[in-house]
């Protein structure tokens, strides 16, 4: 089978309009921003060395940070200028998606632009200058009419760098909820589609390749002085921004956004409610790959309308609660607080998806193990891993005082990998997920918590507060309350943890509402 | 008074740290006059010559120009009024010939037709082919075309005064000769008072109606060829005697013209 009679390259394709698009309309707003802040700057420092020094280190040090990591810091840090603009003015503005993307983006984009545009203006020979002021310019006249001209080619090289370096990084904006080509590759990682993955990186890598050819026809053209190629690259960069803006624009705003988290029962059941509710006849898209703290503030905010979320995980990051409760009281509790910021907890799916310390079957038999109870004993010769949060989570806390858990030694893994670590014996217990399909896979046995020190983790529905009256949505949503069981949510996940055509979300997502709708 | 000078330096000096570049020089230029300011470098000349339309702001003493203080005019309108001629030229690189010439016209708002029609008589006046020549850039010129381009620039803006600095020092001999000779003929045919700094007396003697001697700073004489043969200075003799040693070598080592 060739590898391109596969149909998920035809899925990927499908998406292309939309990913491509808001790709390249952020990174596009943001490199004008870049240029806007820095060409200026570049101008007023160039004959300033202190400030100059100051600011290319500023830049520089920018560029140190990871792409992921200043992208991140750019939501809290407009949720919490929203929140102040609110307080004072009285109006407040989206933290999601495409202006944190840009901002950090630009922020990004600005040290090879400050850079040549400073190496550009300080490179022309100083008599050509002495020649401006000599044949009568002012030196605004001169800047304009000279400088900035002779400079122009060596500033274009710095343009190009930074708009690869934009497209580039611009992958990376999709958990703070810009939709980008990122997508793919967010998507594909997490539920292990390398076709996607595959798709992501070749479509990012052509359009920054397509973006360097032309923007460096440019600059040749500048250098050479010679007008034909720089109009080619102008034309080029024009159509190629028209033909990927085109098709996305006058979309209609009105559509349901279902959002996702970042790992793949997320995207199979943000995939499930978007059909339901196209099903419905009600315009649908789903946003995922979104952060775990960004999702719910998106959800508060409006720009997403509903997504679904672990009641024990919004218990300890929203409501800051340490307590445990049993469930049908958790779950109250929660409603009602959540109430409060007019979010609508529309009802449980009918899993949990909760923390469980989990090893394989034959082992625990071995060694006479049933419960966490049990394990105790034991712990103190063992090895236990967990995700990249567990140990740090209040639960790891719970579990340890409640009993008195020491283990031999503690490991962070890739959630993906844990699975397969705990089964080949590398380490004797997981902190996993109770909804992987992977337990079924590697015959893996969850422990009982007999004291209750995890929180129950019910899958629950959440819709923004513009939807809290919106009877269509919840009518289309009803069918899927309380039909989701575990054994079901499990084989879900476990399909999409392959790697075939039938593994993509949109394939499981069908699989599932087969399996539940008749219910 | 009865001719008042078109450049006059009174008791005018200039300091760039420790280093007195123009001492105490006071230099009056008449209209119509062509004076070559002659001397090494680090002698003082270009600075001189820089003074009179601002490109450097002296330190002490008064510069005129056309009887005005330079002081009291705005340093860019003055510049726009006086013409000048770089070293090797000073062309913009990314400005066509045409643009070039037409510059300053253009900065001081002159009508895009007027300045069409202005270059192509500059170009004519300079002896550059307006064809072959007008769209071109700078890079493509030869070395003597960059120059011609270069004062037809300095004359655009039809100015009274034109500085040049060591505007022919670059070329090849012959072109430097027929430049030279066909600037001459310009100042004459235009009015210009004209300054030009040259290290070459030659060029000087053969150009100049007058000639100033500067080194390491102060004015050491000025006059006519025939006057400053007379001057007292060792160091201006030495330089007039360059010359004519060389025409005397010259003389002895070539066969006289005409003959076989």
């Amino acid at each position: 089978m060739s590898l391109f009679a596969d149909p998920r390259w035809g899925e990927a394709l499908s998406h292309l309009p939309d990913y491509l698009g808001n790709h390249v309309r952020v990174s596009l707003a943001a490199l004008a921003l870049g240029l806007a802040i820095s060409l200026p700057l570049a101008i007023l420092t160039r004959n300033r060395p202190a400030p100059r020094a100051v600011l290319l280190a500023l830049a520089s040090i920018v560029q140190t940070v990871p792409g992921l990591a200043l992208l991140a810091l750019f939501y809290p840090l407009l949720l919490l200028a929203a929140s102040v603009t609110l307080a004072w003015f009285g109006i407040s503005f989206s933290a999601f998606g495409f202006l944190p993307a840009m901002l950090a983006l630009a922020l990004y984009s600005m040290l090879p632009v400050l850079r040549n545009g400073i190496t550009g203006l300080n490179g022309i020979d100083p008599a050509l200058i002495e020649a401006a002021k000599g044949v009568g310019m002012t030196a605004r006249q001169s800047l304009i009419m000279v400088e900035l001209p002779l400079a122009l080619p060596v500033m274009m090289a710095g343009i190009r760098t930074a708009a690869v370096w934009v497209i580039g990084t611009a992958t990376l904006s999709t958990p703070i909820g810009q939709t980008s080509l990122g997508n793919y590759i967010f998507a594909g990682l997490q539920t292990q589609n390398w076709v996607f993955v595959l798709f992501g990186c070749f479509a990012s890598a052509l359009l920054a390749l397509a973006v360097d050819q032309l923007l460096g026809l440019i600059e040749s053209g500048l250098r050479q002085r010679s007008r034909l190629p720089a109009a080619l690259g102008g034309i080029g960069i024009a159509a190629l921004v028209l033909a990927t803006l085109v098709p996305t624009m006058g979309r209609s705003s009105q559509s349901y956004v279902v959002g996702a988290k970042t790992f793949a029962e997320q995207y199979v059941l943000s995939a499930l409610l978007r059909d339901r509710l196209q099903a419905a006849g009600l315009s649908a898209t789903a946003r995922s790959g979104l952060g775990s703290s960004v999702i719910f503030e998106a959800l508060k905010a409006g720009d997403i309308d509903l997504y679904v979320d672990y009641s024990g995980t919004l218990w300890a990051n929203q409501l800051h609660r340490t307590d445990i409760k049993p469930r049908a009281e958790l779950l109250a509790e929660l409603k009602t607080a959540l109430a409060k910021d007019h979010i609508t907890l529309l009802g449980e799916l009918g899993f949990e998806n909760a923390y469980a310390l989990v090893m394989p079957k034959k082992r625990a038999e071995a060694l006479g193990i049933r419960s966490i109870a049990d394990l105790a004993a034991h712990a103190p010769t063992l090895s236990i891993a967990g995700d990249y949060e567990f140990f740090s989570r209040p639960e790891w806390a719970a579990l340890q005082k409640s009993y008195g858990l020491s283990f031999r030694a503690q490991r962070q893994m890739q959630p993906d990998f844990m699975y397969a670590a705990v089964a080949s014996g590398e380490v004797d217990v997981i902190a996993g997920y109770t909804s992987d399909g992977l337990i079924a896979k590697y015959d893996l046995l969850v422990l009982d918590d007999p004291r209750h020190a995890i929180p129950p983790y019910d899958a629950i529905l959440l819709l923004a507060p513009k939807r809290a009256g919106d009877e269509r949505l919840k009518t289309a949503l009803l069918p899927l309350l309380g039909k989701v069981d575990i054994a079901t949510m499990r084989e879900a996940n476990l399909r999409a943890a392959g790697n075939d055509a039938n593994s993509s979300p949109d394939a499981v997502a069908k699989w599932l509402w087969e399996k539940v709708g008749k219910r | 008074m009865p001719s008042r000078p078109m450049i006059g330096y009174s008791h005018v000096s200039k300091n760039f740290g420790a280093l007195k570049a123009v001492d105490d020089v006071s230099l009056d230029i008449a209209e119509g006059e062509f004076l070559a300011i002659v001397g090494g470098s680090g002698s003082g000349k270009t600075t001189l010559l820089r003074l009179a339309n601002r490109l450097i702001e002296a330190d002490g003493g008064t510069i005129t120009v056309e009887g005005e203080d330079v002081q009291t005019v705005d340093p860019v309108a003055l510049r726009r009024r006086i013409g000048y001629v770089f070293q090797s030229g000073g062309l913009f690189p990314h400005l066509s010939v045409a643009d070039n010439i037409g510059i300053t016209p253009r900065l001081l708002g002159a009508p895009a037709a007027d300045i069409t029609a202005r270059v192509d008589e500059l170009l004519e006046l300079v002896q550059l082919d307006r064809r072959a020549h007008r769209d071109r850039l700078p890079e493509a010129l030869s070395g003597g075309q960059r120059q011609r381009v270069g004062v037809a620039r300095a004359l655009a803006a039809r100015p009274r005064i034109v500085l040049m600095d060591e505007p022919f020092g670059a070329l090849d001999p012959l072109t430097r000769d027929a430049l030279g000779e066909d600037f001459r003929e310009l100042h004459r045919k235009l009015g210009l008072t004209t300054v030009m700094i040259t290290h070459d007396m030659t060029e000087a003697i053969l150009l100049a109606d007058r000639i100033a001697v500067m080194r390491g700073g102060q004015l050491l004489a000025q006059g006519t060829p025939a006057e400053l043969s007379t001057s007292g200075d060792a160091y201006v003799l030495e330089l007039l005697r360059t010359p004519r040693r060389q025409v005397e070598r010259l003389n002895a080592l070539l066969p006289q013209s005409g003959a076989a």
